[in-house]
């Protein structure tokens, strides 16, 4: 009935080593000089963390589609909010003058 | 369509009167749940780009700003909130299980690291307003992140000599000017782990509700969506923080 | 049908318990959207004195009625109100709360609770709102631009923010309410393809409720922060970006006129099809027009700020796809019209209303389309031709929809017919009046009258005398129905359960329906709007 195939404590642990390994890597990435990545690096590193959090301690790995497209409506709807915002700052000294 | 455990003529005591399973209450409030994550997701989100954009305009600010604040404490704090995470999932699966025990004190264990989380933060925002920080003028000291301002310590939170200890080929005028810009940083600073705290604190008073109702046995293989609910809820802030880190306190430490 | 004379149910959900308590506190989906009916009719009155002061004092060029302080609450109060307490909660809220799960085939929606929580915060929002005015009004205009509203005026600002803030969970809490219940609550056989239109228009607004709100609720906090604690987030004195301001509040600023269009739109649906006595054209288009608009309306905030100082570039995509968001719109419309097309059109109130609907909502949309075009939009944004197009598509589009829908159901909620002729009355006079007012402001917005002046120049007197004529005319339209509807109450004749003869499970309860929705769940196996192809419209008690 709900058993959509849960975690078990053995797989929260895993996941709770990764995401401590996740940490301490981007904290040690901030100190290395990579000059534009940097900031890419740091931030892949969170949306991994934030998709192992999403998958197995939220369950979404095993949840029905519906939940996977409502998440990923939300991260799309945030996408465009940003994108087109930026779209706007990022353009503005490009006038052909 | 409806496959409960119970049998039809017997109701489970949780079960609300518009729906006709507990299978579909647990999906309805589940998603539910979710859609209102999706809520969360969106007013966050208006946050960090208000703070990308600032972040891209005021670049040098910014980069001071971050360096000025504690990021082993930043630091620890993550580790206690993934840490909390791990807990909350445990008090799922807990309850799931029906173990009432271990529900308890998984709940509990999650309350006292999000307790610790919230305490770390009592201290960093205390640094800042020592350290004249805090923006605007109508909480605290007053903002001046270009003077410092500690009677002990002159150069406490003095960022505009920061600035020129990582690259003295900056003119004292610019730095001085950097500093005055970091107001904005820290006002994103506040707003976003306010707004992150203040979503805490009410996950606070969820998980207490929880652990009345886990301890007084409520939770079991049939009925455990509250705790589940909570537990996307918290799962949720952590992600948040996640993000926080790295933006607020990373965002560029190799100059120092 | 064997019944002669309709009999009122002797238990439903208005009978079924007494007491304020029972109402306060009510679960009932039913019971919630009376409740909200009561409230945002008060806050259309409200919202519409305010109007009606500002015709006033626009009848004359050089403002003898009030200080150009004064006008500019008036305004701002005329739009926050209407806006935030009448239109966005109107149609969703009380017939989007009443029906929904009736047409669904279900008991009450998803999240009881959490619908009467709704009421309580749009409560809660409307209190903010009174104390607001009792404290004068807010004075910056409805889309409270920043630095104005954060720095300069001396205007209870923050305690208005707060109260839309509040209202705005409401809606929120109401658009989860409408998605979790259309995905997981439909009876057996009620397929997304069998769905009513209208329920299909409601999930649509519901989307854009619940991701779009949310921004313009931290939009409010940081204008509260900035404006409470003196940091610069928009504020250029203080290193903040005013266009940031309207970025933020116009992400949800517009797709909330496709939340306040989209159920009115669903209405318009339902009506036309019964009074055609034709199954509707093109179901899944209009179906998918509705998705389309919500998704399309969140890619077009920026048409709002071309003169702002955006990019151009950035303003160039804006536009484009601000023609794009057009296209659904028309979609329904051209269906609509072919709907009603070798349809046997009874012109029965509700039609009326839908008719009107058709019209003016196409000139309000194609008159979107001419503030879409950059180079033209220089010349009429801020205009009269602004403020003549919105009160097209919202006043002319949503108010006529939701008064349409009001006469629709009315049979339905109450039990009782509306007395036909003063409702065609009202129709008629609602129709002229609102011409009357807003069509000279097209007029007025090209020959270049700004918007929000409390005064103009003497050449634009007549037409602004013009309008506020038709906005007296327009007021005695809109009163009518209060006394018509309450005066049915008590002596309306008794409805049945379906008195047009309509399709729709809704029709298949009785007037007023039972408190649980249905004596037995309905199991669903014909499509919608299968009118003509099979007159027995089974009455199920």
């Amino acid at each position: 009935m709900s058993e959509h195939g849960h975690p078990t404590p053995k797989l929260y642990a895993i996941i709770l080593a990764c995401l401590v390994v996740g940490t301490v890597l981007t904290y040690r990435a901030a100190f290395w000089d990579m000059g534009i990545f940097n900031p890419v690096v740091a931030l892949t590193i969170a949306c991994t963390k934030a998709t192992l959090v999403i998958l197995f301690f939220m369950h979404v790995r095993y949840s029905s589609k519906l939940t996977k497209i409502t998440i990923s409506a939300g991260f799309f709807w945030l996408l465009i909010m940003i994108t087109m915002s930026l779209s706007d700052y990022l353009t503005r000294t490009f006038l052909p003058q | 369509m409806s496959t409960s455990q119970t049998t039809t003529t017997e109701h489970h005591p949780a079960l609300a009167q518009q729906f006709d399973s507990m299978e579909q209450q647990q999906d309805a409030s589940t998603f539910g749940m979710w859609v209102f994550l999706l809520t969360e997701i969106m007013m966050f989100g208006g946050l960090f780009t208000a703070y990308l954009i600032y972040r891209i305009k005021y670049y040098d600010a910014f980069v001071a700003g971050s360096t000025s604040i504690s990021v082993g404490w930043g630091f620890t704090n993550t580790l206690v909130l993934i840490g909390s995470s791990f807990t909350m999932a445990m008090a799922v699966w807990a309850a799931q299980k029906g173990f009432r025990k271990a529900q308890v004190w998984f709940l509990i264990g999650t309350m006292v690291l999000g307790a610790a989380f919230l305490g770390v933060k009592a201290k960093e925002y205390h640094d800042k307003w020592d350290e004249c920080h805090i923006p605007g003028h109508i909480i605290g000291k007053g903002f001046n992140a270009w003077g410092g301002c500690s009677a002990t310590d002159p150069k406490l939170g003095n960022i505009a000599d920061e600035i020129r200890e990582r690259d003295p080929k900056v003119p004292k005028v610019s730095a001085v000017q950097t500093a005055k810009q970091t107001e904005i940083f820290f006002s994103f600073y506040f707003a976003m782990t306010g707004l992150h705290a203040f979503h805490m604190v009410i996950g606070f008073g969820l998980l207490s509700w929880l652990l009345w109702r886990a301890y007084k046995g409520e939770f079991g293989p049939q009925y455990y969506t509250p705790v589940e609910l909570g537990g996307l809820y918290w799962h949720f802030v952590d992600i948040v923080w996640i993000y926080l880190f790295p933006l607020l306190y990373l965002i560029s430490r190799t100059r120092t | 049908m064997s019944i002669d004379k309709p009999v009122m149910p002797e238990k439903h959900y208005l009978n079924d318990n007494y007491g304020i308590r029972s109402w306060l506190l009510t679960k009932d989906h039913k019971r919630i959207a009376i409740l909200y009916l009561f409230s945002i009719t008060v806050f259309f009155f409200i919202g519409g004195l305010f109007a009606g002061l500002i015709r006033l004092h626009l009848l004359t060029p050089n403002g003898e009625l009030f200080q150009a302080d004064t006008y500019n609450r008036l305004f701002t109060m005329h739009g926050v109100n209407m806006i935030f307490f009448f239109l966005i909660p109107s149609v969703p809220a009380v017939i989007g709360n009443f029906l929904i799960p009736i047409m669904i085939g279900t008991k009450d929606l998803a999240f009881p609770k959490i619908n009467l929580l709704s009421w309580y915060l749009y409560i809660g929002g409307a209190t903010f709102s009174l104390i607001t005015l009792l404290n004068g009004g807010v004075d910056t205009g409805w889309t409270f631009y920043a630095p104005l509203s954060s720095g300069y005026v001396k205007s209870p600002v923050i305690v208005m923010a707060v109260g839309i803030l509040i209202v705005g969970f409401s809606s929120i809490f109401t658009g989860l309410n409408f998605i979790v219940t259309v995905h997981r609550m439909r009876a057996p056989g009620m397929t997304w393809g069998r769905l009513p239109l209208f329920v299909w228009a409601n999930y649509a607004a519901s989307l854009i409720m619940i991701l779009g709100t949310p921004v313009i609720a931290i939009t409010l906090i940081l204008l509260a922060l900035e404006r409470g604690f003196h940091i610069g987030i928009f504020d250029p004195k203080l290193g903040g970006d005013p266009v940031l301001f309207q970025h933020m509040f116009w992400f949800y600023s517009h797709p909330a006129v496709y939340i306040m269009i989209l159920p009115g739109m669903g209405v318009i649906s339902e009506i036309v099809t019964c009074f055609s006595r034709k199954r509707v054209f093109g179901y899944s288009f209009i179906a998918f027009s509705s998705i389309a608009i919500a998704v399309f309306g969140f890619v077009v905030w920026a048409h709002h700020m071309f003169v702002a100082g955006i990019s151009v570039y950035s303003a160039l995509v804006f536009s484009l796809l601000s023609y794009a968001v057009a296209i659904p719109s028309a979609v329904k419309v051209f269906n609509w019209t072919a709907t009603m097309y070798k349809g046997s059109v009874k012109m029965d109130t509700p039609m009326l209303y839908a008719m009107a609907f058709i019209g003016l909502f196409t000139i309000g949309g194609l008159t979107g389309l001419f503030l879409a075009a950059l180079g033209l939009d220089i010349h009429i944004h801020d205009t009269y031709f602004v403020v003549a197009h919105f009160h097209y598509v919202m006043v002319g589009g949503m108010v006529t929809a939701y008064l349409g829908g009001l006469h629709f159901w009315w049979p339905k909620m109450t039990g009782r017919m509306y007395p036909e002729a003063p409702a065609k009355l009202a129709a008629l006079i609602t129709f002229i009046g609102f011409n009357l007012t807003f069509f000279p402001q097209f007029i007025l917005g090209y020959m270049g009258m700004p918007r929000r002046y409390w005064a103009y120049p003497p050449e634009f007197q007549v037409l602004n005398v013009l309008s506020s004529a038709g906005a007296s005319v327009l007021a005695v339209g809109f009163i009518l129905p209060l006394f018509y509807f309450l005066w049915s109450l008590k002596y309306g004749e008794v409805a049945g359960d379906n008195p047009w003869q309509a399709t729709g499970l809704e029709w298949e309860t009785t007037s007023p329906p039972p408190t649980h929705n249905f004596h037995h769940i309905p199991v669903v196996t014909k499509d919608p709007y299968a009118y003509g192809e099979d007159e027995e419209v089974p009455v199920v008690h």
